[in-house]
């Protein structure tokens, strides 16, 4: 049975890239271990020939027709950036030089 | 009673019949409920964003398209205004999923059923409060404000789509979307003596619903009646190449359905009674009111028999890994790139772009949404995987193996929509396993795709309205559309009237002084 240590929260919320709180993460691990132990049950009932599903209404992937098109302009496709100049989105440095 | 008045109590398809016969304008229907927007809100909190101009505008250019005769064509709602939920992106207004990390964004596009509203004319009233990325069961995860049930205004109104369900109930607006990922549509219908319907899955574009769970989410209508929802469907379903999901059929026949139901002549129908979604767990007050609605359905000829779905106890298990593997998946995206917040990293942490995403993310997400993001994050990770994620799509198949074995046996399968009726504020913000029990009934109709409603069944003992859930299968939307019809049509006759002709409305009240 699964069980949430205090580092494997670190480890997640590194992973998902959020920075939990000291406080946050004493929480979420009561409640996720409240959580782990109710949803385990998915383990008791399907037996190993049970064929996965992943779209309730699995339907043929099709390709559409490779024809240009301008669904957004430059300008409004930066238009909710944090950031933007010269027409380019602006990130803060992405390795590190720490 | 003032003409404002009179006209927001009235079903969309009245509206529309009003429309027609040149009695009253889209402008006048607009402005009526822009009235009852101003007076509910101070106590109602239904919406977000109220986009006035907006809707005034459309109004106008159907109202002329009409004068000039070329409305012609157009659905039968056209000119009749509708609100929709905040989880669907509407181009120049607003969009914020109730968080934070959109605070302020404005979407440069329209989802699919934004523009198959805009061309039948439909005017925008604006958008509604919802749990934050529509991760809730009582409104109280948004980012920005609580919304009061307007049965009683210290109860929450359900969710996700809380703010969509009040709306509709408080006569602010006829119709509204929603969108239902585990029940987000059926359960604030049933807290809000409303009509919420998930079509099948892949039935309504989802292109430009913003993603929670994308196996499961489903956009669907949100109204007073039966006849309107099914109306409000025809005009948003259909096939979308945008959505790769979407399935290549056009939407049956579902008004149709529904004035066929309304004749109260169910004979030859075969409805099956869901064994696992009763006893343990309901209301008394909701078994009470469940099940004279069946005894109604049997006095229209309905043939009802109990069915079992003995894998269905499984179902909320499964959802709760397969909801959070989905949405930390998708709520990925939120990295502080390209638009909504970002928050760079405290003085002393290297400024880096993963430090920013780290901050962004936890400054602009909520409780619900980080809890969700974790637990996901945790059954997709290596080594967990096969024990969880692989056990949950197994029992999904269980699930729909389930469905088909009944749906052999009956055309539609019910059960009280919701557990319970609408509960107060804060009773369940600190137990995240008492708070999604909420959707043990509607949990399983998204995880099989097939389509499922919940209508007005009365009113509890305790003065709240309860849920009627109808579930059809996969494709046959129309199949619930007949028999609920037919209840609401009984239920109205005993009542003598609508049940919100129950309902305490003083903000309406006040508009007539």
């Amino acid at each position: 049975m699964p069980t949430f240590t205090r580092e494997e929260i670190e480890h997640l919320d590194d992973l998902a890239r959020i920075a939990l709180t000291d406080e946050e993460i004493t929480r979420l691990q009561g409640e996720l271990n409240v959580i782990a132990d109710s949803i385990n049950k998915v383990q008791e009932v399907a037996s190993d020939d049970v064929p996965p599903t992943a779209n309730p209404i699995p339907l043929e992937a099709y390709l559409r027709p490779d024809v240009a098109q301008t669904p957004l302009t430059q300008e409004e496709a930066l238009s909710g950036a944090p950031r933007a100049q010269a027409g380019m989105f602006v990130a803060p440095q992405i390795l590190g030089e720490e | 009673m003032s003409q404002a008045t009179e006209l927001v109590k009235l079903t969309a398809a009245q509206m529309a019949a009003k429309i027609k016969a040149k009695e009253v304008s889209s402008r006048e229907l607009v402005d009526a409920e822009l009235d009852v927007i101003e007076s509910a809100e101070p106590s109602i909190e239904a919406f977000l964003h109220v986009s006035a101009d907006e809707a005034r505008a459309q109004a106008d250019a159907f109202d002329a398209k009409l004068a000039k005769g070329e409305a012609e064509g157009l659905p039968e709602l056209a000119g009749v205004p509708i609100a929709i939920k905040d989880m669907i992106v509407t181009k120049g207004i607003p969009t914020t999923a109730a968080s934070k990390i959109l605070e302020g964004w404005v979407p440069p596009y329209d989802a699919t059923v934004i523009e198959k509203l805009k061309a039948a004319g439909m005017p925008l009233l604006g958008k509604t409060n919802l749990d934050e990325f529509a991760q809730g069961s009582s409104t109280e995860h948004s980012a920005y404000q609580l919304t009061h049930n307007p049965w009683d205004t210290e109860r929450v109104p359900g969710g996700s789509g809380g703010g969509s369900a009040s709306a509709v109930a408080a006569f602010e607006s006829p119709l509204a979307l929603g969108t239902d990922t585990g029940g987000s549509i059926r359960q604030p219908g049933a807290l809000t003596g409303t009509v919420g319907v998930k079509p099948t899955y892949g039935g309504v574009s989802r292109f430009g619903a913003i993603a929670m769970a994308s196996s499961l989410d489903q956009i669907g209508p949100v109204s007073r009646t039966v006849l309107d929802a099914a109306l409000l469907q025809e005009v948003i379903g259909g096939h979308d190449k945008r959505d790769s999901t979407s399935i290549p059929m056009d939407v049956p026949a579902l008004a149709a359905a529904a004035r066929q139901g309304a004749k109260r002549d169910l004979k030859g129908v075969k409805v099956g009674l869901v064994k696992e979604l009763a006893g343990e767990g309901f209301q008394p007050g909701v078994e009470a009111r469940f099940n004279e609605a069946v005894k109604l359905l049997e006095g229209m000829g309905a043939e009802v028999v109990e069915v079992s779905c003995p894998r269905f106890p499984y179902a909320l298990a499964a959802y709760y890994i397969i909801m959070p593997s989905e949405v930390s998946s998708n709520l990925a995206r939120y990295d502080g790139m390209r638009y909504g917040l970002r928050v760079m990293p405290p003085a002393g942490v290297p400024q880096t772009a993963a430090n920013m995403m780290s901050y962004t993310r936890e400054a602009g997400f909520g409780d619900e949404v980080k809890r969700r993001i974790i637990l996901g994050t945790y059954a997709l990770s290596a080594g967990y995987y096969d024990a969880w994620y692989g056990k949950a799509q197994q029992v999904r198949t269980l699930i729909i193996e389930d469905f088909a074995k009944a749906f052999e046996q009956v055309d539609v399968l019910i059960s009280p929509t919701s557990p319970s009726t609408a509960f107060k504020f804060g009773e369940k913000m600190d137990d995240p396993l008492a708070m999604y029990v909420n959707d043990i009934a509607t949990i399983p109709a998204n995880l099989a795709g097939t389509p499922a409603m919940s209508i007005p069944a009365g009113l509890s003992d305790d003065g709240l309205p309860v849920g009627f859930q109808f579930i059809a299968p996969q494709k046959r939307d129309e199949l619930m559309y007949k028999p609920a019809a037919a209840l609401e049509a009984a239920l109205e006759e005993q009542w003598g009237g609508p049940i919100h002709q129950s309902l305490k409305t003083p903000w309406l009240e006040s508009l007539n002084k």
